[in-house]
């Protein structure tokens, strides 16, 4: 239809005529549009894009939420400080992909199968050749008198949670007490509401009808061992309990609600998790037909009845049945697309397995997990006092594994789901046992056709794979080739442990030596050293590595010396091998020049303070600029003169910045609540005490730090390693973010912290990293590479699980005693001092190659033209150098 | 102080004991910035000062190591890895390959002496 092709995008096309069906088999792309643009949305998008080679399809995402799809999965870690941005699902340049339309904040309200359009609420028009509903589900509120009230919420959207977080934080203020609350449903949804809930201080309970908490998930033995670990978090649990009223109080905000044996309970937030109901309502006004619970009926394929209108997730209703979960939702998106470019894919059946972390609690659920199998056999495991109950579910032989439910400790889920349905050829209490479940009994190899990431269809074979034919070798470049482990993350353990099998198999050695010359990585570097207490990279390196060392070992070395208290950086042989930052104590420049910059606790700096550095920088000529670590950067220094540069710093009260360490640089913070009208603590003090504790800390890389004093985050301490933000309570504990060329978001560690409690958590925190990370590796690469992740951090800093908290602290009292200021130690050392030398052999002979031109009122160093063109030199500041 | 001991066209630059073990110093040879090197055994190795890859006057102030058997040092600038015997780049960190001048040195009553006349490595 070549008159089509003038046409605008989106037009009224009421009175045209519907287009020809032919017309789908001509050149042009055709055009896929999308309703709804959520995470499975989001998959079938890039699953499309992806495959389709030939540019057959264009596609149109129409999204009522204001955000890109996000991990609606990983919602509740929104209260732990992910954003809709670090929410935000895949590769964000998807969208730019000129194939793709991606529309936010448009809500289809209309669908004419005759004219095949789709309306939005704003009155545009969308054609389409083949149209896919991906609409998901609404939170479902049951019928009880004052579910509208302020304060009841639902918890489905990033928008809900925001809301919540709100409500939550304007009550507070209002009343000066804690808040309470409580959750109606005790389902997944309902535990992961409670757990925002805590997390925000409110005291919650949870109201279930059923008699037990997850009924769709876990058997009885499994929801009573649930409910006692949860009660003893401090989280109160009503069973067989139904909500009959939710009533205001004078303000018209929720205050109370009642239940159906008549007691009642005051509350200040109530969030109603009590289910969801497929969002089907554009399928059933546009006719078309619906399963028994709601949802478009589609075949395996994912088509309805109507061969151009399609739906995946939520919304579909697949063999009878909608499904709550991610995994199937992902899987029908394949399907889908598959079937979109011409093959011929089927829908497998749903996979509902699910692992979820609960208020920290692992619950899993796989298989057969009610032993619905005619003769199956079940082998429990139960720990009340530990809080653990596990059940497999067996074949009547006992041989094949047919489900199992995994509660309080989850480890072995990754090793047992993939063998559903297969001989288990172990002894089954192998995996029950608290010992071993995480990797399984030894001997257990799964088959090729095992699926082990449920979320995006992963085979053993297809991990296997990546390793032997497409030479990924690390657990990034697995995760890159076979998407294994990049949705839930569940299955990680076993990736890893068939990746490195594999790697073995083909005779790799998974390399993490530092070097030719140690094998080690830095970690393990630095507990021999610590262990061992050898103190020189003579004996260090003759007893554990070989050679005599080179630029990527000599440094670790000096910095795992440094962070065990070796003394000064430069005494004896530790000189040789700090590379020439460290070895001078200043920034080498492009030209060969240096910078200097002076530590300035805090970023808080007096009228004297800012003289002094002014006078140096005038008499020595040198080059101005404010850093953002909110200090005074000084360029264009030459070797000779860093030490009469450093007297000077030194005698008006400065000390080394260790802006050329890796080590901590600076605490930025705001001004405040002793200035600023916003401010709830003391941020500038807690900076300056903060900097003044860590200076001179040698770490894998460098450590920055930051304070704000309210949450309105002025310090942007949340771009920084730790980062502190004041609450009225005290102080929120985040950890892992930078700036840089991957921006990361600092997370929360801990929350509302005193001082003293504060001080210990980094203590420990800065510790453990500087004696686990690899070199070079900040703290958010550290955090994603560690096993268990944030979690494990939180484990061994806040919770000290591994019982080396006292250790740890120590550690840093013993670096917070021993610290002396290098510079001013440097410049009382004849021995030191005689580095500072242009020439061995003609000390007083100044480097002429290091020339600069004026600009902007100051100097810069001369381009190569500049030097040979004649422009106007500027030599370098003749200020004496005393000696 | 540059004095010249003639006999085998040698320039004494400095003594052993103003040099570092395992580290670098710079020298001026007529009027040419040069590198020197002492090594653990107390052999003296003299390389270009200029960092061909940067342009500027830095290979002194690199970490000296070993690459296998070869004695070596890695700008500080870039960190190219360099032979100090041969001149020659072990490791060019993805840019073309560029050699550093060397000088002949020999060590004799503590003091340094390199022969004149660079040499191409
Ligand atoms: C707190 C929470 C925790 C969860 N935990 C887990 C878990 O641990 N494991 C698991 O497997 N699953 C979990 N789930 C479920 C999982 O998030 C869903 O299964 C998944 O998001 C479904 O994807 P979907 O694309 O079908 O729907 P959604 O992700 O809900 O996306 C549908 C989108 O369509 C939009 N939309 C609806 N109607 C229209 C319209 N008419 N026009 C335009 N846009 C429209 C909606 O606004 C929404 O953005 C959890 C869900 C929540 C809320
Ligand atoms: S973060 Fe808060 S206290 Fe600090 S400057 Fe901003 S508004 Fe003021």
């Amino acid at each position: 239809m070549p008159q089509e092709k003038d046409r605008p995008e989106e037009i009224d096309v009421q009175d045209q005529t519907p287009p020809d069906p032919a017309d789908t088999t001509a050149d042009r792309p055709r055009r896929l549009v999308v309703v709804g643009a959520g995470m499975v949305a989001h998959r079938l998008v890039e699953a499309l894009l992806q495959r389709d080679t030939t540019g057959a399809f264009t596609v149109t995402v129409l999204g009522e939420e204001e955000h890109p799809p996000y991990d609606r999965v990983g919602l509740t870690s929104f209260f732990a400080g992910r954003d809709a941005e670090q929410l935000a699902l895949g590769d964000p340049a998807l969208w730019d992909d000129d194939r793709v339309d991606l529309v936010l904040g448009s809500r289809v309200t209309g669908l004419d199968r005759a004219a095949r359009t789709v309306t939005t609420a704003t009155g545009q028009v969308h054609r389409y050749d083949e149209l896919v509903l991906a609409t998901g589900s609404s939170a479902f509120v049951p019928p009880v008198a004052g579910a509208d009230l302020p304060g009841v919420f639902v918890y489905r959207t990033l928008d809900d949670v925001a809301r919540l977080q709100r409500w939550v934080r304007d009550r507070a203020e209002q009343h000066d007490r804690p808040l309470r609350g409580a959750v109606v449903g005790g389902g997944l949804l309902g535990l992961e509401a409670a757990g925002a809930l805590q997390s925000m201080g409110v005291h919650s309970t949870v109201v279930e009808f059923a008699p037990r908490l997850m009924a769709v998930q876990v058997d009885e033995a499994g929801g009573h061992a649930l409910q006692r670990i949860i009660t003893r978090l401090g989280i109160e649990v009503r069973t067989s309990t139904a909500t009959t009223a939710i009533t205001a109080g004078p303000d018209g905000a929720v205050a109370a609600m009642t239940f159906s044996d008549g007691s009642s309970t005051d509350v200040d937030v109530v969030v109603v998790a009590a289910g969801i109901r497929p969002r089907d309502e554009l399928a059933r006004a546009a006719g078309l037909a619906v399963g028994p619970r709601g949802g478009l009926v589609v075949d395996d394929a994912c088509r309805s009845e109507d061969p151009h209108v399609s739906a995946v997730g939520e919304v579909a209703c697949i063999r009878g049945a909608t499904l709550g979960l991610v995994a199937p939702g992902y899987t029908m998106a394949e399907i889908l697309t598959d079937r979109l470019l011409g093959g011929q894919a089927t829908f497998p059946g749903a996979d509902t397995s699910t692992k979820l972390k609960l208020l920290g609690v692992d619950v899993a659920s796989f298989g057969d997990a009610f032993a619905a199998t005619p003769g199956a056999l079940e082998v429990v495991y139960a720990d009340p006092a530990a809080g653990v109950y596990k059940k497999l579910v067996l074949s009547d032989d006992a041989e094949v594994l047919l489900g199992g439910i995994l509660v309080g400790d989850a480890s072995a889920y990754a090793s047992l789901r993939p063998m559903v349905g297969r001989r288990l050829g172990v002894d089954p209490a192998a995996f029950l046992l608290p010992e071993g479940a995480a990797a399984g009994p030894a001997g257990l190899e799964l088959p090729d056709e095992a699926v082990v990431c449920s979320c995006n269809n992963v085979t053993a074979g297809a991990v296997r794979c990546a390793v032997s034919e497409q030479g990924a070798c690390d657990l990034a470049a697995v995760k890159g080739c076979t998407r294994a482990g990049t949705s839930c993350g569940s299955c990680l353990p076993s990736v890893k442990k068939l990746m490195t099998t594999e790697l073995e198999k083909s005779g790799l050695t998974v390399s993490r030596a530092l070097c030719e010359h140690f094998e080690q990585t830095r970690a393990e570097l630095f507990e021999i050293v610590r262990v061992t207490r050898l103190t020189t990279f003579s004996e260090i390196i003759s007893r554990h590595g070989r050679g005599r060392g080179c630029d990527i070992c000599k440094p670790v070395v000096a910095s795992v010396l440094a962070s065990l208290g070796g003394g000064h950086i430069l005494a004896g042989e530790q000189a040789a091998l700090q590379d020439t930052n460290d070895h001078v104590m200043a920034n080498l420049q492009k030209d060969g020049s240096y910078s200097v910059v002076p530590r300035i606790p805090g970023g808080e700096v007096t009228a004297e303070g800012l003289i002094a550095i002014g006078e140096v920088a005038r008499d020595f000529g040198l080059y101005t600029k404010i850093t953002g670590g909110q200090r005074i950067d000084l360029f264009g220094v030459r070797l000779e003169q860093l030490p009469a540069v450093w007297r000077r710093l030194v005698a008006a009260g400065f000390e080394s910045g260790h802006a050329y360490g890796k080590s901590l640089r600076t605490v930025k913070s705001c001004v405040g609540s002793t200035w600023c009208r916003y401010g709830v603590q003391d941020s500038v003090g807690l900076a300056v005490a903060l900097e003044l504790r860590y200076r001179g800390l040698r770490s894998p890389h460098k450590l920055k730090l930051g304070v704000s004093g309210c949450a309105r985050e002025c310090a942007e301490a949340r771009g920084k390693d730790v980062g502190v933000i004041a609450t009225e309570q005290g102080w929120n504990l985040y950890v892992g973010g930078n700036g840089g060329a991957t921006p990361r978001h600092a997370q929360l560690l801990a929350a509302d912290l005193d001082n003293d409690t504060l001080v210990r958590t980094v203590d420990r925190f800065l510790m453990y990293y500087v004696r686990t990370a690899d070199r070079l590796q900040r703290t958010a690469a550290w955090l994603e590479e560690l096993d268990g992740g944030l979690d494990h951090v939180r484990e061994v800093v806040v919770e000290d699980a591994l019982g080396i908290g006292a250790d740890l602290e120590q550690a840093m009292a013993a670096h917070v005693d021993g610290y002396a200021d290098e510079w001013a130690a440097v410049l009382a050392d004849p021995e030191q001092l005689r580095k500072f030398t242009a020439f061995v052999n003609a000390p007083d002979h100044v480097d002429e190659s290091l020339q600069y031109v004026p600009e902007r009122g100051q100097i810069r160093p001369a381009t190569p033209s500049e030097r040979t063109g004649g422009a106007v030199l500027i030599a370098g500041a003749e200020l004496e150098v005393r000696r | 102080m540059s004095l010249d001991a003639a006999p085998e066209s040698l320039l004494a630059v400095c003594r052993l004991t103003d040099l570092v073990p395992e580290r670098g110093a710079a020298a001026l040879v007529d009027g040419e910035q040069v590198a020197l090197f002492r090594m653990v055994d107390d052999e003296v190795l003299a390389v270009q000062q200029l960092d061909p890859y940067s342009g500027a006057n830095v290979m002194s102030r690199g970490i000296v190591g070993t690459r296998g058997e070869a004695w070596t040092v890695a700008s500080p600038m870039y960190k190219q890895v360099f032979d100090l015997r041969t001149g020659e780049c072990l490791d060019t960190q993805g840019r073309e390959p560029r050699r550093l001048r060397t000088w002949p040195v020999r060590c004799r009553d503590g003091v340094v002496l390199l022969a004149r006349g660079p040499r191409e490595g």
